[in-house]
């Protein structure tokens, strides 16, 4: 019985700065230039869901730095939110305070305000239920470049409607004791185009320091420090890219590519990072410093099972 | 053949075909890209054809870069020619208003607009690879008469169904987007549509693309 579809709905009070549908990602389109997309943070988005008791490709809403004002009409419905999040819920004139990673229930009328991210990016919203929202290539994830996926491939905007469906009755708390930690060392491994650069600027590359930069995003993180030089060619042929690839632009300065990145690319590639470090580096606001660290491919793929154990863990520890 | 595969990262296989560009070698890419998206091999989550390499992105939840480079050195291939690919006709329209760069290619190239574009739509286009933004197709080659540096400084947007040429190559913009590219043109044909839910791009790697003329009005009549 699907009894009062749709009349479960949030309406957006504030947008928040980027605050979009995101799930899973977009497998098998790179060829025709759509990226994978998909939640940022990969292990905050799959504790969302499993807080929720959803499946674990279920939409969540993501946002980064403020998060958006959500007023709640409707049956009471558990909610979660993942990250490192400071939120309130105004009931009734009443600011109400609670943590991250625990089921809490929203009432008819509630205010959700995502406030800010705490010295990070991105935090995730997931609800005992499913944002009903429209899907394209399998994926309901928004790509705003392409204009596809959830809400007509937009942001939020302010005074829209969410429509909500499936909710579940209220869930059990479900607590997940987990802090996220920072890191500043981001392991890679060499690239192709690894012989492109001088002894000199590889060594400066890895000794020292890049900062973060105000022009990054879901498509990328763009660095400034020592310029890296180039003493073969600042142009390849274009070729395809992957997340995580460290391209280094004709002025000598890093890109590192994100979810929503563009497909090909021609700046030669010195490195890319390893899987088991891309939720952290996603999670690194403009203003930080970040250092490069090698390892090679065998270390990465341990390293890679330990980060998966750990996520598992963190799940089988559900309270 | 593939000529070396190594690691992009811990999650990718690159596979080196060669560093020229020429149809052949690309021929050879897009002939592995299609029978890979007909293999089953576990894991794949997609698969990047480009001039002269093929990048293939997998979980590494669910397979390892050892195992799929040993699964793709043995891929058998089936698939010889692609008997897929089309040849698509793409109307442009080159009114002042939309040819953006046409004075700058006169004097550049020292050739006069009528020569220019005569030679543009004279000739068939070979589609490398789609992407960059979603849809974009990369076609060539171009004339050799017809070989111009991108701008100097590119355009923060370049508006959406543009045709651009640089060096060798052509291309549509599928979404406004900055771009340094000489844009001749405008089609009032949607080379992406981000509304049809099965193949949204009209251009596939491997296609053969012609160009021909419209007038301002047939533009407008075809944008109705």
């Amino acid at each position: 019985m699907k009894k009062n579809m749709n009349k479960n709905y949030f309406e957006v009070l504030r947008s928040g700065i980027n605050s979009t549908f995101q799930d899973n990602g977009r497998n098998n389109f790179y060829h025709i230039g759509i990226p994978f997309s998909g939640a940022m943070d990969n292990r905050n988005f799959l504790l969302a869901n499993t807080i929720s008791n959803n499946k674990i490709n279920n939409p969540v809403l993501e946002f980064a730095y403020q998060g958006p004002k959500l007023k709640y009409i409707g049956e009471n419905i558990s909610i979660n939110v993942t990250g490192d999040v400071n939120f309130k819920i105004i009931r009734k004139n009443k600011n109400l305070e609670f943590s991250c990673y625990e089921n809490i229930v929203l009432e008819y009328n509630d205010c959700l305000d995502i406030l800010s991210t705490n010295r990070s990016v991105y935090g995730y919203l997931s609800i005992g239920g499913t944002f009903d929202v429209d899907y394209y290539l399998n994926s309901c994830s928004t790509n705003t470049k392409a204009k596809i996926g959830a809400n007509s491939g937009e942001k939020l905007e302010k005074g829209q409607i969410i429509k909500l469906k499936n909710i579940k009755k209220i869930l059990p708390k479900n607590k997940i004791e987990y802090l996220n930690s920072k890191i500043e060392n981001i392991r890679i491994i060499k690239g192709p185009h690894f012989d492109y650069f001088s002894k000199d600027a590889i060594d400066s590359f890895f000794s020292n320091e890049f900062n973060v930069t105000k022009l990054s995003d879901r498509m990328g993180i763009r660095l400034k420090g020592p310029k890296i030089n180039n003493i073969k060619n600042t142009n390849i042929k274009s070729e395809g890219l992957v997340k995580g690839v460290i391209q280094i632009t004709a002025d000598g300065d890093p890109i590192i590519m994100l979810s929503d990145h563009g497909t090909i690319g021609g700046y030669p590639k010195i490195g890319v990072v390893i899987s088991a470090d891309y939720d952290k580096l996603v999670q690194i606001p403009p203003g930080s410093k970040i250092k490069f660290k090698e390892i090679n491919l065998k270390d990465a793929e341990t390293i890679f099972k330990l980060y998966e154990m750990e996520t598992q863990n963190l799940i089988s520890n559900i309270k | 053949m593939i000529k070396n595969i190594s690691n992009l990262g811990d999650a990718a296989l690159y596979c080196d075909f060669g560093t020229e560009v020429n149809k052949e070698i690309n021929r050879n890419v897009i002939n592995y890209f299609n029978n890979l998206r007909d293999s089953n091999f576990l894991g794949i989550t997609n698969i990047t054809p480009s001039y002269n390499k093929l990048v293939i992105s997998f979980d590494l939840k669910i397979t390892s870069f050892a195992k799929l480079k040993k699964q793709v050195e043995n891929l058998e291939l089936k698939k010889k020619n692609n008997s897929k690919n089309n040849l698509i006709k793409i109307p442009v329209c080159c009114t002042e208003e939309f040819a953006l760069d046409i004075k700058r290619l006169q004097k550049l190239l020292k050739i006069n607009e009528a020569k220019i574009y005569e030679t543009f739509f004279s000739k068939n286009y070979y589609c490398y690879m789609t992407g960059f933004i979603a849809g974009m197709p990369f076609l060539g080659d171009m004339d050799k008469s017809l070989f111009a540096k991108r701008l100097e400084t590119p355009r923060v947007k370049v508006p959406k169904n543009s045709i651009g040429i640089t060096e060798q190559f052509c291309n549509i913009y599928t979404f406004e987007s900055p771009g340094g590219w000489n844009i001749i043109g405008k089609t009032p044909v949607d080379i992406f549509d981000n509304k049809k839910n099965t193949e949204p791009n009209l251009i596939n790697p491997g296609d053969t693309i012609s160009f021909y003329p419209i007038s301002k009005l047939e533009y407008e009549k075809k944008y109705e």
